[in-house]
């Protein structure tokens, strides 16, 4: 009897509900106003480097891009000529990126799954504390250190794609361990349980059920790991150096990369034209210069969206 | 096709800690052996024993003896591998893989062992699975759909019928329906009832009622308190298990008085 008397009387220092439900926090809400300020300028700052870069590089370079300049190498091109492209730099770059791919991947991949499947007490520690070390090497210390291993076998000056490659392999092989050990750690493991309990070998279950389900993640770590050295300049320069005609060996002789080519031509700078020389231009480094950068940009792109396309043909089917 | 297993006085241990003690059954072939029990109590790492899934955690051994047809299940020439291929099991919650799809999930006991199989084969196992599953008709029309697109209680069946198409002896399950509706849940028990004609089948499960539906034996497993092992405390008809109990902690238990 005693609390019907009460709700139907309300004491007048309490609050009705509507009171409650309505009066704001007015102090929360001056704060979201101001971190959602806070947060989109952010992202707009974020945001300016990279639309500003990518306009200083489109401008620069789309003028000098031509299907003649993808597909000439500066052979015979010198002074301020109107002439020379960049096709023995995409192939270095190609080559030695893609060998130093084929040599991270296997040994990344492979380093991954030991880690999450096999790997427990102080190896696996030993294992992770290196490769955290190996993330953190200056990629010009890379390049030194593959140049040194190849001079103690083939004597000093050695320079060819390979070394290249061992070098860039150097600083791939933790982003790849690192970015598939994320994504084979995802595999829920009620997976691997599903399948040794159907009578699957360890390592089978492994490779068609573990890999399998995460292969969408580790493509895309593995391109992301080619994205981070592709255009590494420094141990390139060092170890495959500078060469002006096409040269497809990676067992032999030096060959021109596209970051290396784009240091080259801006580090040459302004060609001194004669009066009234008409078959002569003055930027033509410079310009080349940009459109090697446009196109090495263009490359990573067109890299990642491979990569999209490719980890979602493989990404696990939902259904819908 | 359904074998019989004999255990006797097996401790089971992760590492140093003693995690079941001292369990000695029989559980015969072509019938439905309940495992019940509180949580915690060692039942799960006890039916996990039974077709060595628990050694995928390091540390994990067993002592005692685990027979099946007379053959020591940890004896030094039994391969674990080939273990579980006799003993299949089924999860607490449904674990179809998530790219394949439907058929691909029936044939993963095949396909994952590189086995080669002929189209008109694969198409029989996967009929046959999916028919002892009571699947078949719900599924028949779409086996090329992803297996994560059935609904829960029709993913659990596809794993039971991904765990028949390899053709065990034993089928293990461990609560098969916790995480399932009640009318997927008496579509699994039906189903069970089913299968027994033809597989040995051991079950966790927390569901009281669910045992005395669906078991022919009856196990109580019980623990002493926190970090002490769990032991069998006693096993008989599931009928007599459920009207007279021998032991007053199975009677509490089953009478709902804790647990």
């Amino acid at each position: 009897m005693a609390t019907l008397e009460q709700s139907a009387e309300p004491r007048s220092d309490r609050p009705t509900t509507r009171e409650l439900l309505t009066r704001g926090d007015t102090r929360r809400k001056a704060t979201d106003r101001v971190m959602a300020v806070v947060v989109t300028l952010a992202f707009v700052v974020a945001l300016i480097p990279l639309l500003s870069l990518s306009w200083t590089v489109l401008s620069n370079g789309i003028g000098r891009l031509s299907p003649y300049f993808l597909s000439v190498s500066m052979r015979g091109v010198f002074g301020g000529m109107d002439a020379g492209g960049i096709y023995h730099a995409i192939l270095g770059t190609v080559l030695v990126t893609g060998v130093a791919a084929l040599i991270s991947v296997p040994i990344g991949i492979m380093t991954a799954i030991y880690l999450v499947e096999y790997g427990t007490g102080p190896l696996a520690r030993a294992v992770t504390f290196f490769v955290d070390v190996m993330t953190g090497i200056p990629s010009i210390v890379a390049g030194l250190f593959a140049y040194s291993l190849f001079s103690l076998f083939l004597g000093p000056g050695v320079r060819f794609g390979v070394v290249g490659s061992v070098a860039l392999s150097v600083l791939m092989i933790p982003v790849v361990v690192r970015s598939c050990e994320e994504m084979l750690r995802l595999v829920p493991n009620e997976l691997r349980e599903a399948a040794y309990a159907l009578g699957v070998p360890k390592w089978l279950a492994i490779l068609k059920v573990v890999v399998r389900t995460a292969i969408a993640g580790i493509v895309t770590g593995v391109m992301l790991a080619v994205a981070r050295v592709i255009g590494e300049t420094a141990p390139l320069l060092v170890t495959v150096g500078v060469i002006d005609s096409i040269n497809t060996n990676v067992f032999e002789g030096r060959m021109m990369t596209l970051p290396v080519y784009v240091f080259r031509q801006y580090a040459q700078g302004l060609v001194p034209c004669a009066d009234g020389a008409t078959d002569c231009i003055a930027t033509i480094n410079i310009d080349r210069a940009w459109a090697a950068a446009l196109t090495l940009i263009l490359i990573v792109m067109l890299l990642n969206l491979a990569a999209r396309m490719i980890s979602k043909f493989f990404a696990p089917r939902t259904g819908h | 096709m359904a074998q019989r297993i004999d255990i006797k006085d097996l401790n089971v241990y992760y590492g140093s800690f003693l995690a079941v003690e001292g369990v000695t059954m029989a559980i015969e072939p072509r019938s439905v052996t309940a495992l019940i029990g509180p949580s915690g109590c060692g039942k799960s790492t006890f039916l996990r024993t039974l077709n060595r899934m628990h050694e995928v955690i390091p540390g994990a051994r067993v002592e005692g003896s685990l027979t099946m047809d007379g053959v020591d299940l940890y004896g030094s020439d039994v391969d674990p591998v080939a273990v579980r291929r006799q003993v299949g099991m089924v999860f607490q919650r449904p674990n179809p893989f998530p790219t394949m799809s439907i058929a691909e999930n029936v044939l993963a006991g095949i396909r994952l062992n590189n086995r080669r199989i002929s189209k008109s084969d694969a198409r029989d196992v996967v009929e046959q699975s999916l028919v002892g599953a009571n699947l078949w008709n719900e599924v028949k029309d779409r086996l090329d759909r992803p297996g994560s697109s059935l609904s829960g209680g029709q993913q659990q069946r596809l794993c039971i019928a991904r765990a028949i198409a390899v053709k065990p002896q034993v089928l293990l399950m461990d609560e098969p329906a916790s995480a399932l509706d009640p009318i997927s849940t008496l579509a699994i028990e039906d189903l069970i009832a089913e299968l027994k004609d033809d597989y040995t089948i051991v079950i966790v499960t927390h569901n009281m009622q669910q045992a005395a539906r669906v078991s022919d034996r009856t196990a109580f497993f019980n623990i002493g308190g926190t970090g002490q092992p769990g032991r069998l405390i006693e096993m008989d008809d599931t009928r007599t298990m459920f009207s007279t109990p021998t032991e007053k902690s199975t009677e509490d238990y089953i009478s709902g008085r804790f647990g």
